[in-house]
């Protein structure tokens, strides 16, 4: 048990941020209407960040999901527009998983130099498109490794759980920070308890989401038997916070957090549609719910660490 | 993951390194998994809690009669070296880190076993006593807590200073070699049948808050002490009050410096509000006790409460997981610091609202384990500092909102 990334990890984390920071600033995102920026990407690209999840083979850096949460934290808290998490964390490893080799090998080749990006709808159908034009369709539901079945509803519950959670982080920070700034009655709004126990609530939330967000990273990493219930709890957490956080951080700015003027909204929107994308909170619950009323012998509840064998 | 923070390391540029400054040192990447020696330790402890654990609940520790046959029980895992594990071996411990210490917990909870009765002396004390003692002193009081030959008691909180401890009256006055301590301490919890209390008394003349607090250790057989029992809502004696008319204490029972009693005692609160007070363990135990009267009351269990007690699983889980990462950088070298106020909130609203759950659950049959512990769980968000004070130093400390 060392439930703590590595200084490696956190540096890569740092890496992008700092990237985001000077390349998806809010300015820049509206300059662009929210459209896809092919340049941000190839950058992103070569962090190694698009690349994270492929072979080493493809131009990738063949990392896991317990490298790619922290940095899919990040692309929440940037509000990032290209689908990195679709990418990254649901087309790249569903290729790896079942892909046709030869059409794999050629996307995963594009996507790793940030030149191809992935997308995926409700229906679980992947777009693979090159920013020449080249545009593919396919479906896949899913792959039985050692196993263990890996559902890409399940990655995609978790890459979304883990934006949702930079994005709870992100409109904390900015709630705090303008409880900071803006004064009534003659002094910040921040020295008021009952906006510090809205924050405070709304801090809990996200801190105890986060470390399931980082369990199920590694359940998926581990291809865990419990990755059905790790990813759920995850995004039944993740949802909840984030909702709440969205919520606390639109009314801690008031009515200017409820213009378009203002950057909060960047925030919020994604927030608000992603906590109900891949499965809203109660819909998760139902399904650890449904663990927690197996009795067969497989499902034990007093250790829920494991690997598969 | 959540990191370090106080007032002081929150970069002035805003909160976004909140999570990123650490003086943690890890090479390795994250990691979920116990390692072959943890598993090994962990079915050590259960073998030895299936093989000694009582098969009959003992009487409540908030009678003579279960005061006493928990200190029997104190001294059968004494005994076996299992009532400090994480102290040092020479007063009694195994000198197990803190990931051994939660793996304990959570196989002693499930167990079934005792409440601990002397958890004042080996949870709160003991580890200010290995901080800040002198070797006399960790050689007078370790060993004794450790095997409960002393059971302790806290006094910290007054009529008239809860919330704001640091308004405290009770006064020590140096007399030669003794302090003279005149004052009334309450809420002492298993105060009624303790032998020793921890206080913090006001020992400069005119000083104020935090100033001017000292750590005096109190054997309560001493003349001019008077222990009178509380009786809670529920009817039990869980706590009491202790009057103190001139108690002549040794000099020698200040732990640490006279003056420095505030930051002792802050040093216990982080600590006690962070891991140590309420291991994961507990709860986890309570979540699967709940699961298990769910299952026990058939198909009928409204959607709501099917939902109620998955969240409670999956809260307790959280709460679980969150501390593994706390004591993973705490192992790694990093510091505890305002965030478990964070803790505190979260394992005691979690605990309140898994004992509403089996209430409802049971729809009125009367089940005397859950109604004592829905009784025990009311007093969580209040002891250990009420949750509203709690939201508070997490808005001003962690957020870095001004003070009110």
């Amino acid at each position: 048990m060392d439930a703590l990334f590595s200084d490696e990890q956190r540096l890569f984390q740092r890496t992008v941020r700092a990237y985001l920071e000077k390349e998806c600033a809010p300015s820049q995102i509206r300059a662009a209407g929210g459209a896809w920026s092919w340049e941000r990407w190839k950058g992103l690209a070569d962090l190694g960040v698009v690349g994270l999840t492929a072979p080493e083979a493809n131009g990738g850096l063949g990392k896991d999901e317990t490298d790619l949460v922290l940095i899919l934290e990040e692309a929440g808290r940037a509000a990032l527009p290209e689908p990195l998490a679709e990418t990254a964390g649901v087309v790249v490893p569903a290729l790896i998983d079942v892909g046709f080799p030869e059409m794999s090998a050629e996307w995963l080749d594009a996507i790793a130099a940030g030149e191809g990006i992935a997308t995926i709808d409700r229906r679980e159908r992947m777009t693979l498109e090159s920013r020449n034009g080249d545009k593919t369709a396919m479906a896949m539901a899913g792959a039985s490794i050692a196993g263990v079945d890996i559902a890409t509803s399940d990655r995609a519950a978790f890459a979304t759980a883990a934006v949702l959670s930079g994005i709870a982080d992100r409109v904390i920070d900015m709630a705090a920070t303008y409880a900071k700034e803006r004064q009534q009655f003659g002094k910040a709004i921040g020295s008021f308890q009952a906006v510090k126990h809205l924050l405070a609530d709304a801090l809990l939330g996200l801190e105890f989401a986060r470390p399931a967000v980082y369990r199920a990273a590694w359940s998926l990493a581990k291809r865990s038997f419990d990755v059905q219930r790790d990813v759920s709890m995850a995004k039944a957490l993740a949802s909840d916070a984030a909702f709440n956080a969205c919520r606390s951080a639109l009314q801690v700015h008031g009515a200017i957090g409820y213009t378009h003027e203002h950057d909060l909204h960047l925030w919020l929107t994604k927030g608000f549609a992603l906590c109900n994308q891949w499965g809203t909170a109660a819909w998760h619950r139902e399904r650890v719910a449904a663990v927690l009323s197996d009795r067969s012998p497989n499902r034990t509840l007093r250790v829920s660490f494991r690997r598969s064998e | 993951m959540l990191q370090t923070t106080t007032k002081r390391s929150i970069p002035s540029s805003g909160l976004s390194l909140r999570f990123l400054t650490t003086r943690q040192i890890s090479s390795r990447p994250v990691d979920f998994a116990f390692t072959p020696e943890q598993d090994a330790f962990r079915a050590e402890a259960r073998a030895w809690l299936d093989a000694n654990v009582p098969r009959e609940p003992l009487p409540s520790f908030d009678t003579r009669e279960g005061f006493e046959s928990h200190r029997a029980w104190e001294r059968t895992m004494a005994d076996a070296r299992w009532s400090v594990i994480n102290w040092p071996s020479e007063y009694g411990g195994r000198d197990a880190d803190l990931m051994r210490w939660l793996i304990f917990e959570e196989e002693y909870w499930a167990s079934g076993a005792p409440g601990r009765v002397n958890q004042n002396g080996i949870f709160l004390l003991g580890p200010v006593l290995l901080e800040y003692g002198t070797a006399e002193q960790k050689q007078r009081f370790l060993p004794s807590i450790a095997r409960s030959d002393e059971i302790w008691c806290q006094g910290w909180s007054e009529p008239n200073s809860g919330s704001d401890l640091a308004s405290l009256a009770s006064r020590g006055v140096r007399n030669g070699d003794d302090w003279v301590l005149t004052g009334q301490k309450t809420w002492c919890s298993r105060g009624a049948f303790a032998e020793w209390m921890f206080g913090i008394f006001r020992t400069e003349p005119g000083s104020e808050r935090h100033r001017g607090l000292t750590y005096i250790l109190i054997p309560l057989d001493a003349p001019g002490v008077t222990v009178r029992p509380i009786t809670q809502l529920d009817g039990a004696a869980g706590f009491a009050e202790v009057f103190l008319d001139e108690v002549r204490v040794p000099v020698a029972n200040t732990l640490g410096e006279p003056g420095q009693g505030w930051t002792i005692a802050m040093s216990t609160t982080g600590f006690e509000r962070g891991v140590v007070l309420r291991s994961p363990g507990r709860f986890m135990a309570t979540a699967r006790r709940l699961v298990e009267l769910y299952r026990s009351r058939g198909p009928d269990v409204p959607a709501s409460l099917r939902d109620a007690v998955t969240r409670a699983w999956i809260d307790a889980d959280a709460y679980r997981l969150h501390t593994f990462m706390d004591v993973s950088r705490f192992l790694a070298g990093g510091e505890m610091g305002a965030e478990t106020s964070l803790n505190k909130i979260f394992w005691s609203e979690m605990d309140l609202r898994m004992h509403r759950t089996a209430l409802e659950l049971l729809g009125g049959e009367p089940d005397p384990r859950w109604l004592d512990g829905f009784y025990f769980s009311l007093a969580g968000p209040i002891y250990a500092g009420t949750n509203e004070i709690q939201r508070n130093i997490v808005a001003e400390r962690v957020l870095g909102l001004p003070r009110s």
